[in-house]
């Protein structure tokens, strides 16, 4: 034994101890430390994503033997009438009118009276039956009486025929377009980063194509590829320039476009392109032109900004209400409204993405668009505030170029003039308003009259911004006020 | 052999290890969902004593979203930067009480006011000023006037006002009011009768 011959080697008494307690201790603190390592090192909590027609849901996945295993009443809850029956080692599960019997630790059950493998031992804790994830394959077909498809490497489950399904094509425009044709409406995450944009659905039963990779041939843009991982689906766009990705369509086409490189000169603005995404224009070493030319015609007459977004969720109203979703739904509601009084608008942030402040104020400026409106949503107070911009101090206007930080400065008459309108139209609709500047980007970057509008609540209940009528009441008086001023904005001129 | 004192100890240590490892990992979630006690960090009595004067803080009402001018008696020290920062101080301890008309975050102090000729003012705030923030165009906003405004309408010839957290700039207070440039302080003198004339 290894400590009988440390006390042979060491001779007496006293060091031979010394070193059992030396030989404890070490023991001791390697398993503190492996406990450690242990504990720190356990994996996040996994989920299960399931697609049906009836809802898109997730449920938790929990470890047992070293297998994934999920709660068969969580999965089926949110699809139907369910309850379990426990009886001793027996648990009676009844779905609709379906009845299926589970023993625990059998590795079969009976689904209406016939035999179904489980594929591992079927568990039963706190009442709660508990499957093999695998086991699902088998199970459900028999339980919902339809077709199912597990994706278990990736924990996603398709009930029924729910499938979304995509095709990719390249247009070859200059800068070339990549565009994602959806077989049904998606709002991906969108995540930039250099080389690559990545599209996140998590919430989109989206299937893959029939080659994981699709290549396009595209120096810009030369690849695309889907995964699955975690209960989730990725496009990933293998990039070679800087590229945006915007929705049309209802959300059913999502286009990849190439975004102009930064000028380094104090160059005139070029002439608006004629498609939506390549209407940018970077700052020019922190300078914007001063004059929009006067013979520009404007693609959009206006531009419509969901502020926040993506990773920038604004003000959370309350604890299931984003200030980046009310701006998606009011931004949405006000297009409607400018485009059925004969409008041409555009809204910046059409899906739950990140859009950096310099892009928005960019793709206004290039665009020449008469009207930049953002949106924002608020708990506090009640009413509507229409806002123009409060310029920062000093500026850096060289010769004909304005400084970025207040490129609103020859613009700000046609902006109040507008902020008064749009305040006129919602008192008249009997909505508490309050106009007033504010130190708000982007509208100081904006060459072209621009206003704020953040909504706010007439009562107490914040929900009541997501409230359609609520919305619709808002949105209208901003597009009348606005379509009362469409000569005056087409014509309006910097006044410096 | 190991004396048996030896390999009861070990024993015994082996079982508290595992048992503390059983234990961690049981908790490890609750411990993550526990919310951490709030340090205490109110601001501690303004540190001037002496003679009071009198000095108007302009001070936000969210009730109707304006800024109301309120007279208030507060020590003021004779140097102008001081003088600043008491202004400022002031004004946040307001805030700070349970009946403000202004509620801003626990914990929000005035780290420090310089004043940087020619006509500059940088207004620095600790961190939980921002991250404690109610998030909003309006209700930052009337946080940002509200404290330019008070600091400025009793410190003549001041120009500019810059105001940084915890030392350094940020982009916005909480999410929309513009903390990346120096504020004019004419325009927010502009802003400031807006805001005080009501909805």
């Amino acid at each position: 034994m290894a400590a009988g011959t440390h006390r042979r080697d060491r001779g007496p008494g006293t060091n031979s101890s010394r070193s059992d307690w030396r030989y404890a201790g070490a023991t001791c603190i390697a398993l503190i430390l492996a406990s450690a390592i242990l504990v720190s090192g356990a994996p996040a909590e996994k989920h299960l994503s399931v697609y049906s027609v009836a809802a898109n849901y997730s449920v938790p996945i929990v470890q047992r033997e070293g297998r994934d295993y999920v709660g068969l009443l969580e999965v089926l809850e949110p699809l139907g009438r369910v309850s379990g029956k426990t009886d001793g080692t027996r648990w009676r599960l009844r779905y609709n009118n379906v009845e299926a019997n589970f023993t625990a630790g059998a590795n079969r059950a009976q689904v209406m009276g016939r035999d179904a493998d489980l594929g591992g031992k079927f568990v039963l804790e706190n009442k709660r039956g508990l499957v093999p994830l695998g086991a699902l394959n088998s199970l459900l077909p028999r339980i919902l009486g339809g077709p199912v498809a597990l994706h278990e490497l990736s924990d996603r489950l398709f009930i029924g025929s729910v499938a979304t399904h995509f095709t990719a094509s390249l247009a070859s425009d200059d800068p070339p377009r990549l565009v994602f044709h959806f077989s049904a409406p998606v709002n991906p995450s969108i995540a930039n980063e250099p080389g690559a944009l990545h599209m996140t659905f998590r919430r989109e039963p989206l299937v893959g194509p029939a080659s994981p990779t699709l290549t396009f041939g595209s120096k810009a843009m030369p690849s695309a590829s889907y995964s699955e991982s975690n209960g989730s689906a990725v496009v990933t766009v293998k990039t070679s320039v800087p590229v945006m990705a915007s929705f049309s369509n209802d959300g059913r086409s999502i286009t990849v476009a190439a975004t102009p490189a930064p000028q380094t000169g104090a160059a005139p603005t070029p002439a608006p392109p004629s498609t939506q995404t390549a209407a940018q224009n970077a700052p020019a070493a922190n300078a914007a032109p001063a004059n929009v030319p006067p013979a520009a015609v404007p693609h959009y007459f206006a531009v419509v900004d969901a502020s926040h977004g993506g990773d920038d969720h604004g003000e959370s109203l309350s604890s299931t209400l984003l200030e980046k979703d009310v701006t998606l739904a009011l931004a949405r509601s006000l297009r409607q409204e400018l485009q059925s009084r004969g409008i041409s608008t555009v809204v910046l942030r059409d899906s739950d993405a990140n859009l950096p402040l310099d892009q928005r104020a960019i793709f206004a400026n290039a665009d020449h668009a008469a009207i930049y409106i953002a949106l924002h949503a608020a708990s506090s107070g009640h009413g509507v505030r229409v806002f123009t911009a409060m310029l920062p101090f000093g500026s850096d206007d060289h010769g004909p170029f304005r400084s970025w930080t207040t490129a609103q400065h020859d613009w700000l008459s046609p902006s109040q003039s507008t902020a008064n309108a749009v305040a006129g139209e919602l008192q008249k609709r009997q909505l508490p308003v309050k106009n007033v500047a504010a130190p708000l980007r982007p509208l100081n970057n904006i060459t072209g009259p621009a206003i704020a509008v953040e909504v706010a609540p007439q009562g107490a209940d914040a929900n009541q911004v997501m409230a359609p009528d609520y919305q619709q009441l808002v949105t209208s008086a901003v597009a009348t006020a606005i379509a009362s001023l469409r000569d005056q904005l087409a014509g309006a001129q910097p006044q410096p | 052999m190991i004396p048996r004192h030896l390999q009861i100890a070990l024993a015994v240590l082996l079982a508290a290890a595992l048992g503390l490892s059983i234990y961690a990992w049981h908790v490890r979630k609750t411990v993550a969902a526990t919310p951490v006690a709030p340090v205490d960090t109110r601001p501690l009595a303004p540190p001037v004593t002496g003679p009071t004067e009198k000095v108007v803080l302009y001070v936000a009402q969210d009730d109707d979203g304006t800024l109301r001018a309120q007279p208030a008696q507060i020590p003021m020290p004779s140097g102008r930067q001081q003088r600043a920062e008491e202004l400022a101080r002031a004004l946040i301890s307001l805030y700070l009480d349970k009946n403000s008309p202004h509620v801003i975050g626990a914990g929000t102090e005035v780290r420090s006011v310089f004043l940087v000729d020619p006509g500059g003012v940088v207004i620095d705030m600790n961190g939980a000023f921002a991250d404690s923030h109610r998030s909003g165009v309006l209700v930052e906003e009337l946080t940002v006037a509200s404290l330019i405004h008070t600091i400025t309408a009793n410190t003549p010839n001041i120009l500019r006002v810059k105001i940084l957290i915890d030392g350094k700039e940020r982009e916005t207070l909480a999410g929309h009011a513009d903390l990346s440039s120096f504020y004019e302080v004419a325009a927010v003198d502009q802003l400031a009768s807006q805001l005080q004339a009501g909805p």
